[in-house]
């Protein structure tokens, strides 16, 4: 899919932004290219001289020897520019693609939630990967490649005009027909390979179905027409290369040819002037010389152009990110409240997902008081996650007013916003770091102690205890595995730890057991105590201790009050109570 | 998930034998054609050698000697030869690449194969990208390999041979005066490589690191937002960002010493063939042709070695999958097949569980201890709530999974005598989750069995309700299909795959019923297509719908890895057992909604 956005190009200006940032080391590479191409071009010359002398019969031993260590000092001076050219520009193309990475992900990590609902992971690791890689080939290799091409050609072409214009001429004719089969040949390789990259990604996904759907291939005894049928696509794939091999394999030995054809040329009409006395031996293998200096840079322009072009492709992935305005930012007029009531207040708000059409919340209005503990109950996919979503901004609220301490939601800066609010997620989402990283997670600096105190507070102390390196222990892939109560505590006390004014806990304890989930409750009671907690659970047990209780059904409140109140007048409530008490029930039997 | 980042790691040998060995049998089948492309090669580099040679005969005889004619007739000598090694190198190319692709041709097809055979289980511990990653990215690697690869390295080998002979050849003395170069040559060579490999190692080690921290921190942005930790986070991505910026640049150094020092080597060659073979022109021991075609030879000695350092990268990435290819061929189904499996055309429909457990991973039992018999043409539900070991019944009669202790019968016959495919083609399976392939609607119903005529075809889908909505399509029948069926809703999709069942009439219907809610209409025409399902054949339903509860013979309560309850709805209701408290919790709603309908919504 992405690569049939290939034909279009990223945005230049950006491409520019990066070297001029680095114009200093681009200068420098600029000046190597220059310097190494100028000295390299030197040899030959003195090879010339050397030769001249030879035929004049003037030459001695000692006269040889000084055109010999010419030779050597000035590829020694050449060599010397030559490391600078790698040093600076490529050099520099490192620093490129570093900055590039960390403008993507500094990018990333503003994007909402909207963003990562519909963009697949992988697809974001190829663009900081595979695109940033294309884009730094271009910059780097490309540009180095490219202006040595143009340097050594001119260098090359000016000093061959020098020691003999006709021969020159001659030799340059066919050129143009090198050209002309460069852009010939380079028009349909690209466009082959671009159908190979569209049959490449029509296979790809014919195997990701193949895999994902497993249980439909085996059940239904697919494998061996599946088989047969990828067999075609991989045919077809491989006829569609073996077409590109033809015309690639065409290339290299139409180039050599060329090459050999302006050498005889060279050889053929050098030879009779050097025959009839108007050029000497020397100029005519100095000459020899320069071509086959020229054969690899020029060679090399095909290879330019791709990595320019393929660069290009993947600047315009790269800017697809860059350009994104996400929906969930500081507008102009935000300004940091001072002394922010921690109370919320909902006002006929509706809600649905960007880009899907169901409203999940329905002209909600409700408030959650300051100071107190207020829960949410009610089905699955009622919008109890919804709301909380809400409360953090990580969708933006168009439809209806969401109010924190009396001000609009989005005009709180994002930052102060998530200072005030201390989350524990539904699903308890721990880094792979240790265990002290991962609970001083929201802290700006370094605070032992407070981490320490959380993690007593969250009931996880006597486990940490037991871990091999204790609070330096890793969790996650590379360290040790927390079972699903250890990461539930572990993500409580990352949040106390933050001293918010709100705590949410979004079904935070379901995998510990009621008991355990009593004794945390009890133990974070004096915390809850100073601030406003909200509390979403299916455990009666939790609901039971908040002091207001919101019922939701279908994305709408249906009713509010105490325990009491609700079990007494609230039917769903009451069903809500007694499904879960069956639930306990069947878990004991 | 980071694991996979580390698993592709690997050891990052450029050259490794026992790899190389193994690669190379793949070529074997076209030995003939690896054998022309050799002589091709052999031939066609020792011409575009010939060059210095010709023009060291056209200086020394024709040029010197004021030989006009001879210098027309060596020229046209050297065209010749020029087109000639054109076409042979054209056709070594061509030979090479289309051996290449054979190969990568048949590999792919082989892990493609592999992967039909491998167990279940491995694609729930495999991540699909992994696995797709093998039949694609990782043999495009090797195909670099072998057809690019393999053939410029042998092919620059050959050339830097070839030169070494033809100087001896021309002028043994001078040769090897020039190549005195060698050993230096050779060293800084044995020294760049193994920075390089090196330093390779290290830069796929860091991109390993960045991908599993990005890969981590997509995963947990909104915790990384939600804390306010968005600039700490970039810091840290930074950190590893900047520690693979320095290996590249360390990469760089390499390089940026490497080609000055075979530019300066070069040099020195060239200032020998001056030095020392200018005065043996002095002393009138050479000619001036020698001189000239060393100094080209020169030129051309040293192009193949920047060459080959700058292929040192690719070499060691394909090597890299090549292992990881290898791997997963190596990988072996857990079970198979026994070689004196039973074919299996007629079957009744018996299906008997005895005393069958089974674990996912050893000692965890799911199933503990099942057995259930079911008669030929009998309707069974099972009933249980999540985690109940409902749909690794299921699992174990298709043989997704073999149990460790227990039998399974069809028929009398144990299921691990019958061959796999005999067993499935009796079996119709109907996922919850409905699978679309992209393409048109009657492969997507046909899924690959000829057999299945478009009349049949037809019929099903008319059987299942489904005609009308395919004739109302653009194309009907061959309206082709997004991924994953976009452009289908749900009740459709169920349809659908009602339809797939029904097409290839099984014995016994497994059906793992949808739990999504569709609307009134849309629910009618699945109740009547299901109806159509079971006539006639033994049906084993995973229950989420009450109306399909109270249609079957018997339901089989599952409570923790075991049958706890039997018997029909009205009886298991008398009970007031487990049933009891899962229809209260799952079913109930579902007989209220029938009431009132506001409350239809809920389910989802």
């Amino acid at each position: 899919m992405a690569s049939r956005q290939t034909e279009t190009k990223g945005d230049i200006k950006r491409v520019y932004r990066h070297i001029v940032r680095y114009k200093k080391h681009f200068a420098a590479g600029a000046v190597a290219i220059l310097l190494t191409n100028a000295f390299g071009m030197v040899a030959p010359w003195l090879i010339k001289d050397a030769i001249e002398m030879l035929e004049g019969g003037t030459a001695t031993s000692a006269r040889l020897l000084n055109y010999a260590l010419a030779v050597i000092a000035v590829s020694l001076l050449s060599g010397f520019f030559l490391y600078f050219l790698r040093r600076t520009i490529i050099w520099a193309s490192r620093y490129i693609e570093y900055d590039i990475r960390n403008e993507i992900t500094s990018k990333l990590l503003g994007l909402p939630r909207s963003y990562y609902n519909v963009t697949p992971t992988g697809d974001i690791i190829v663009r900081l990967s595979s695109d940033v890689e294309a884009v730094r080939m271009m910059i780097g290799p490309g540009i180095m490649q490219f202006s040595n091409t143009i340097v050594a050609g001119s260098i090359a072409i000016a000093l061959m005009f020098i020691l003999s214009p006709t021969l020159t001429l001659v030799a340059l004719l066919p050129f143009p027909i090198l050209a002309y089969t460069f852009k010939k040949v380079a028009f349909r390789v690209y466009s082959l390979a671009f159908q190979i990259q569209n049959h490449f990604s029509t296979m790809s996904a014919f195997v990701q179905e193949n895999i994902a759907g497993v249980r439909i291939v085996r059940s239904y005894n697919q494998e061996s027409s599946q088989t047969s049928e990828f067999e075609s696509l991989n045919k077809d794939y491989i006829g569609l290369n073996l077409k590109l091999a033809k015309l690639q394999g065409l290339f290299q030995p139409v180039v050599m040819l060329e090459v050999g054809v302006i050498l005889l040329v060279v050889l053929y009409f050098g030879g009779i002037q050097v025959i009839n006395g108007s050029l000497t031996l020397g100029v005519l293998v100095a000459f020899l010389l320069y071509l086959m200096m020229l054969v690899w840079p020029v060679m090399a322009i095909g290879w330019t152009i791709t990595l320019y072009q393929r660069g290009m492709a993947s600047q315009k992935r790269i800017d697809a990110i860059l350009d994104i305005i996400p929906d969930v930012r500081d507008s102009e007029q935000v300004s940091e409240a001072t002394n922010l009531k921690p109370e919320i207040e909902f006002r006929n708000l509706s809600f649905a997902y960007p880009g899907t059409a169901r409203t999940i919340l329905k002209d909600v209005t409700l408030s959650v008081p300051a100071g107190k503990t207020t829960a949410f109950v009610g089905r699955t996919g009622c919008g109890k996650s919804t709301l909380l979503d809400l409360m953090m901004r990580a969708y933006r609220v168009e439809d209806g007013v969401l109010l924190i301490g009396g001000r609009d939601i989005n005009s709180i800066p994002l930052s102060q916003l998530r200072r005030f609010i201390g989350y524990v997620p539904q699903e308890s989402f721990l880094f792979s770091d240790t265990l002290y990283e991962n609970i001083s997670f929201g802290l700006q600096e370094v605070n032992r102690e407070r981490s320490e105190t959380s993690a007593s507070l969250a009931k996880l102390s006597g486990d940490i205890a037991e871990f091999p390196n204790r609070f330096e222990t890793l969790v996650g892939e590379r360290g040790i595995t927390l079972s699903g109560g250890q990461k539930q505590r572990a993500a409580l006390a990352r949040a106390l730890a933050r001293d918010p004014q709100i705590l949410i806990l979004d079904d935070a304890f379901s995998a510990v057991d009621t008991s355990t989930e009593e004794q945390i409750l009890t133990g974070i009671e004096s915390v809850v105590k100073s601030r406003t907690t909200i509390i979403v659970s299916h455990r009666v047990s939790t609901v039971k201790r908040a002091d207001l209780i919101h019922v939701l059904d279908g994305g709408r409140v249906i009713d509010s009050g105490s325990h009491g109140e609700l079990l007494e007048r609230c039917e769903l409530y009451a069903d809500i109570v007694s499904r879960q008490e069956l639930e306990e029930q069947l878990e004991q039997l | 998930m980071s694991e996979f980042f580390i698993e592709d790691e690997l050891t990052g040998k450029a050259y490794d034998s026992r790899l190389m060995r193994r690669l190379v049998a793949y070529l074997r089948p076209y030995r003939g054609h690896v054998f022309l492309a050799a002589v091709l090669l052999l031939v066609g580099s020792a011409l575009q050698l010939v060059g210095p040679v010709i023009v060291k005969y056209a200086i020394d005889n024709y040029i010197a000697k004021h030989d006009l004619p001879g210098l027309t007739g060596i020229c046209a000598i050297y065209l010749g030869i020029l087109i000639v090694s054109f076409f042979l190198t054209w056709a070594q190319i061509y030979t090479m690449e289309w051996v290449g692709q054979m190969t990568v041709y048949r590999l792919r097809m082989e892990v493609f194969n592999h992967i039909q055979t491998l167990d279940i289980s491995f694609f729930e511990k495999n991540p699909v990208g992994r696995v797709l990653t093998r039949v694609t990215g990782d043999i495009n690697a090797l195909n670099e390999l072998l057809s690019s690869g393999v053939v410029t390295i042998i092919g620059d080998v050959v050339v830097l041979f070839g030169i070494v002979g033809f100087m001896l050849a021309i002028d043994l003395k001078l040769a090897l005066v020039t190549l005195t170069v060698i050993p230096f040559l050779a060293l800084s060579a044995f020294l760049f490589r193994a920075r390089v490999r090196d330093v390779y190692r290290e830069i796929r080690r860091q991109i390993a690191r960045l991908n599993a921290f990005i890969q981590e921190h997509v995963s947990g942005v909104s915790i990384v937002q939600f804390f306010g930790q968005e600039k700490r986070t970039l810091a840290k991505f930074a950190s590893i960002n900047r520690d693979l910026m320095r290996e590249h640049q360390r990469s760089v150094i390499y390089y940026a010493v490497f080609f000055p020092v075979i530019r300066i080597l070069s040099a020195l060659s060239l200032a020998l063939i001056i030095w020392y073979g200018g005065g043996e022109v002095i002393a009138g021991a050479m000619t001036f042709g020698t001189l000239v075609a060393f100094t080209q030879y020169i030129e051309r000695f040293f192009r193949p070695i920047m060459d080959l350092s700058e292929k040192y990268n690719i070499l060691q990435s394909a090597m890299a999958s090549a292992e990881r290819v290898f791997k997963l061929l190596d990988t072996k189904p857990v079970f198979m097949d026994t070689p004196h499996a039973l074919g299996w055309s007629d079957c009744k429909g018996a299906v008997k569980f005895d005393s069958v457990s089974f674990a996912y991973n050893a000692n965890d039992w799911v199933l503990k201890n099942v057995s259930f018999e079911i008669k030929p043409g009998e309707k069974v539900a099972i009933v249980g709530a999540t985690g109940a070991g409902k749909t690794t019944i299921t699992g174990l009669l298709l043989r997704f999974y073999d149990h460790q202790r227990g039998s399974i019968y069809l028929d009398d016959i144990d299921i691990k005598r019958i061959r796999t495919s005999d067993l499935r083609r009796h079996i119709g399976l109907v996922l919850q989750d409905v699978f679309l392939f992209s393409g048109e609607l009657d492969k997507n119903i046909r899924l690959g069995d000829s057999s299945i005529t478009d009349d049949k075809l037809h019929a099903a889908a008319h059987d299942v309700n489904l005609d009308r909505f395919i004739s109302s399509l653009p194309g009907g029948y061959k309206f082709k299909t997004g991924e994953r069926g976009v452009s289908l809703s749900v009740g459709q999709k169920q349809l659908l795959s009602f339809a797939r069942a029904l097409a290839r009439d099984p014995r016994i219907l497994i059906l793992d019923e949808a739990t999504s809610s569709v609307d009134t209409e849309t629910e009618m025409l699945i109740q009547e297509a299901l109806d159509r399902l079971m006539e006639n054949r033994t049906s084993i339903i995973i229950a989420h719908r009450l109306s399909t509860i109270k249609k079957v013979d018997r339901i089989l309560v599952m409570h923790k890895g075991q049958i706890r309850e039997s018997g029909t709805h009205a009886e298991l209701l008398q009970m007031k057992g487990i049933y009891w408290k899962l229809y209260q919790l799952q079913y109930r709603l579902q007989d209220a909604a029938v009431k009132s309908p506001q409350e239809s919504e809920v389910a989802k």
